[in-house]
């Protein structure tokens, strides 16, 4: 072992590359669950095109995935990757600028010929050269001959013995960080065992050609030790947002002793959330799949009005295809949940790339005063926890609730302490008990919720509807009845907040400046705030997660700053409505609209910025 | 016997129906609340889902559970609350702006879906809520607010859409005839399926007499084919004219004339499926052929909620995963208890409400 170079680090990202039919996503996928199986804090970052196959071997093709790994808590797939794998010279230039400064490139050299360096668009022959990528540690491996030497027993034809291409990197990887092998052949087995013996050998013969490749030629490429992080006792399991979304509405079914229903309508990058659902016939899961958004929202009022947890996801195009049912749900005052797994806009825009731009939509963006509780998701994992609450809110207030995540939360992964049912709350819907007294809006007076009759109940029989009503559901219209109503309607909102704890602070509570964050930005705020404290800074974060309404001590906690920095994925939403709600303060804003999340180097830098202005 | 012993009184709520005197929808709710009462199922089990529209004002007239929605989406919302508890009565009310123009995606899908609700389409060829404007049923050239110079475009045929939409029943009703209305709805109420009610309305303020070439008492048996399950499509005061094929088209023809019999006559088989001939039997029109009545299309398929009731039991039967705790700890799960480890905080205790 002597020639072998072994670098011990306290945490890793690792960024595949390829086209986007080579299967980097998979090949990401699987080494970051063996990572997290290995002990390691994960965070991924899968980032792909679009187009389900853009044309072959250019850059608008190309699909990456980001995972970064290690010893202590990992809150961000990472800036900057220490080692890229490129299948070809496309992924190269796609991902030049991402690198960190000396990081390892493992390339395919058979792919970096004249044809696909055209494809690419380079400018010369010499792509390493050209990017100023010569300072690096490149590590060329032919890895097209060598999977084509390692199955030129097995009768494949070319085309299967290609797609194989990615074990060879994904056993090269493994060997470099020295993850063992037994979960991948399980899922290899598991997935072709039965269907197709011989892909699932193909696929394992080249694992393992490229870990020994690795082993073999240890003089050249260098070997990585990640210790496992100490974290939590307890079961772990990978998670994404989206599926943690799905099983946050599960658990509230089962605890609020309902069926739970979604109508929904595919929408990357949320349709997984529905698919999640639709999975879930075992646990009794009725999904309908509509012919649009606006039938998505519309059977989950239905199903809403017949007394189920009713549940819809969608992205921005869709939520703004129902708002106007949305507007329907305030005004019937029925439970239901919405989800927006948001994405880069307007119209149709960025639809695989993460943003923050539809809460002033979600917020405002409906006919009439039309008011709904808005939540936001910080982490892949607490999507759960927020479903979870957002159905407990709708369920106990009888309000409609919107839980916005995005498309970073969704598709990143990170693993996931599991709690056991008896961990999370009671949920109580507010089921009506006696028909004598009964009349649809009648309210709690503390709360100002209604009560919850469903059809097949017997002696509840009411009306209820799209108009502005009575006490018992009929049509009213007098002047002094719709100023009354729709000032309880924002009122049960705003009463929302008795449910919710106070806004935390992460370090000192008070200081030189005060950094908001909200929803999927977390991870990236909080390794720059807490890098700034380590450098011995007086900055603190404030996060929401409530963001309609908005925590109790909110202004109390902004006041004990000397400035105030909003930074959002978006051109200053929050930021806005802060001062809206909470005037008097001089709110600075960090914003940024490229579809991508914030670097937690560029945080800081601005924040320098702004502290010594 | 019968369990209840409702009349169509007890259908009836105390809110004062405010359709014009003289509209036709109040015939077709009478017609609806008798059906209701003669189905003997518990009235707590009804729900009535309308959309926006003059006929969709009709939940808050029944004493059922009732939702009146927005425009077009009665469909999608009843399909919601039929998927959601399939042992529910679901009846949605709606009309020809409401389920053909703004709704349509959603009453196209209702029917492919075959989900097991009644839809009845009050067709009174013009938009009258918003006072007089065209409507996807309104016949070509006509004249209203927003065509002053006349439509320049075809209207839906809405037994065809219906059927384009692998639709599995389609009836047809006429509102000065309670009587057929009734027999007409109690027939779709009985059907397992989406069943779709085709009524033509008469908006007295803004479509006057619209259907009345069809509806005029004096002509019901020259003008309407009367369609009945396993009887001859024959019709006329003398009951002597009769519908056959001829080269693929069908034909009016008199009994006694040309050597024409009873036997020669058409038979009605709605429970066939026969797409064609139920086709051209809902595009029969004056003055060429009387205008078919009642059930046209009456066949089998599978139910939706049913279906998705069966597919959940199906999979229930045979589940290894049972409750939330084991879904959470099913698949690739590890476990950590190292001696640097930290006991386990709650979520909602550290982050939530206690």
């Amino acid at each position: 072992m002597k020639n072998t170079k072994v670098i011990e680090l306290e945490e890793v990202a690792i960024r595949f590359s390829g086209d986007s039919g080579d299967g980097m996503q998979l090949t990401g996928t699987l080494f970051s669950d063996t990572s997290a199986l290995f002990g390691n804090d994960i965070s991924t970052f899968p980032d792909y095109p679009s187009e389900i196959r853009a044309p072959q071997g250019t850059v608008a093709g190309v699909s990456g995935f980001q995972v970064q790994f290690g010893k202590n808590k990992i809150t961000t797939p990472g800036d900057l990757a220490h080692v890229l794998v490129a299948m070809n010279p496309a992924a190269l230039k796609a991902n030049a600028a991402f690198l960190n400064p000396g990081a390892s490139i493992i390339f395919d050299v058979d792919s970096f010929s004249g044809k696909n360096l055209e494809k690419a668009q380079y400018k010369t022959d010499d792509p390493f050269t050209e990017l100023k990528l010569n300072d690096y540690s490149l590590i060329p491996v032919p890895i097209t001959s060598l999977t084509k030497e390692s199955l030129k027993d097995l009768e494949l034809d070319n085309k299967s013995i290609l797609r194989c291409k990615n074990m060879f990197a994904l056993g090269l990887i493994c060997w470099m960080f020295d993850r063992p092998l037994d979960y991948i052949e399980g899922f290899i087995q598991k997935k072709f065992g039965k269907k197709s013996p011989l892909v699932a050998e193909a696929n394992l013969a080249v694992l393992h050609s490229g870990y020994n490749y690795g082993m073999n030629l240890q003089h050249m490429t260098p070997q990585y030790i990640v210790h496992p992080a100490p974290i939590e006792k307890g079961i772990y399991r990978n998670i994404n947002g989206n599926n943690a979304t799905a099983w946050g509405f599960i658990a509230a079914a089962e605890k609020a002793g309902l069926e739970l229903f979604i109508g929904s309508y595919p929408i990357t990058p949320a349709t997984e959330v529905l698919q999640a659902l639709a999975e879930r016939k075992d646990l009794g899961v009725k999904s309908f799949q509509a012919e649009d958004e606006i039938a998505g929202i519309c059977t989950t009022i239905g199903a809403a009005f017949a007394g189920h947890l009713a549940v819809t996801s969608t992205s921005g195009p869709g939520f703004a295809l129902k708002s106007e049912a949305l507007g329907l749900s305030v005004m019937a005052e029925l439970p239901i949940v919405v989800v927006n797994v948001q994405r880069g806009g307007p119209s149709t825009g960025l639809p695989t790339k993460t943003e923050q731009s539809d809460l002033l939509q979600t917020l405002y963006g409906r006919n009439g005063e039309s008011p709904v509780v808005v939540l936001a998701a910080s982490t892949p994992s607490d999507c759960f926890y927020y479903a979870f609450l957002a159905a407990k809110i709708a369920l106990e207030r009888m309000v409609p609730v919107v839980l916005l995540t995005d498309g970073f939360l969704g598709n990143g992964s990170e693993p996931w302490r599991v709690p056991s049912m008896s961990e999370l709350p009671s949920i109580t819907p507010r089921k009506a008990k006696n028909p004598e007294t009964y009349l649809p809006y009648n309210r709690n007076p503390e709360t100002l919720a209604r009560e919850w009759a469903i059809p097949g109940m017997e002696g509840f029989e009411h009306r209820i509807g799209g108009l502005e009503k009575n006490n018992a559901g009929g049509v009213n219209q007098d002047p002094e009845n719709h100023q009354r109503n729709s000032e309880m309607r924002a009122a049960k909102v705003e009463k929302v907040v008795e449910m919710f704890p106070e806004l935390e602070v992460t370090g000192d509570s008070e200081g030189d400046l005060l950094v908001v964050g909200w929803g999927g930005t977390y991870g990236h705020m909080i390794s720059s705030v807490q890098s700034m404290q380590d450098a011995g800074k007086k900055v603190s974060l404030a996060h929401f997660n409530y963001i309609k309404p908005l925590p109790k001590n909110t202004a109390e906690v902004f006041s004990k700053f000397k400035k105030i920095v909003v930074c959002e994925l978006n051109l200053g939403q929050f930021a806005s409505y802060l001062r809206d709600k909470l005037p008097g303060f001089n709110y600075h804003q960090v914003n940024k609209m490229k579809g991508l999340p914030f670097s937690v180097n560029e945080l800081v830098e601005n924040f320098e910025k702004i502290m010594e202005a | 016997m019968t369990k209840f012993n409702y009349t169509a009184k007890d259908f009836k709520s105390t809110a004062e129906v405010r359709w014009c005197p003289g509209c036709g929808d109040y015939a077709i709710m009478n017609a609806v609340q008798k059906t209701m009462a003669d189905m003997d199922i518990a009235h707590k089990d009804f729900a009535v889902i309308s959309g926006i529209g003059c006929s969709s004002r009709f939940p808050y007239y029944m004493s059922t559970y009732g939702f009146h929605t927005i425009h077009g989406r009665a469909a999608a919302i009843a399909s919601g609350v039929k998927s959601a508890n399939p042992a529910l009565t679901v009846w949605v009310m709606t009309g020809d702006g409401d389920s053909l123009a703004i709704g349509g995606n959603h009453f196209i899908h209702l029917v492919r879906r075959n989900i097991d609700l009644n839809l009845v389409l009050f067709n009174n060829k013009i938009y009258g809520l918003t006072k007089g404007q065209y409507s996807p049923t309104t016949d070509r050239g006509m004249v209203t607010k927003t065509s002053p110079f006349g439509t320049i475009e075809d209207s839906f045929v809405p037994g065809q859409l219906v059927l384009g939409s692998r639709g599995t029943f389609f009836a047809r009703a006429i509102d000065n005839n309670i009587k057929h209305t009734q027999e007409v709805l109690a027939d779709a109420a009985q059907h397992k399926g989406t069943s779709v009610v085709e009524v033509l309305q008469n908006c007295v303020i803004f479509n006057d007499g619209i259907h009345e070439h069809i509806s005029d008492p004096k002509f019901r048996a020259e003008r309407q084919l009367f369609l009945k399950s396993g009887q001859p499509m024959i019709f006329g005061e003398q009951e002597d004219k009769g519908l056959i094929l001829e080269k693929g088209k069908l034909k009016v023809v008199k009994i006694g004339e040309n050597g024409i019999t009873r036997e020669d006559i058409l038979v009605h088989e709605p429970k066939e499926d026969n797409l064609g001939l139920q086709v051209a039997l809902i595009n029969m029109a004056l003055p060429e052929f009387p205008v078919a009545m009642g059930v046209i299309r009456s066949v089998e398929a599978p139910v939706y909620d049913q279906e998705m009731k069966k597919q959940i039991e199906t999979v229930q039967a045979k589940r290894k995963i049972t409750c939330m705790d084991d879904l959470l700890q099913s698949g690739n799960t590890w476990t950590v208890e190292g001696e640097n480890c930290d006991e386990p905080v709650k979520f909602f205790n550290n982050k939530c409400f206690g």
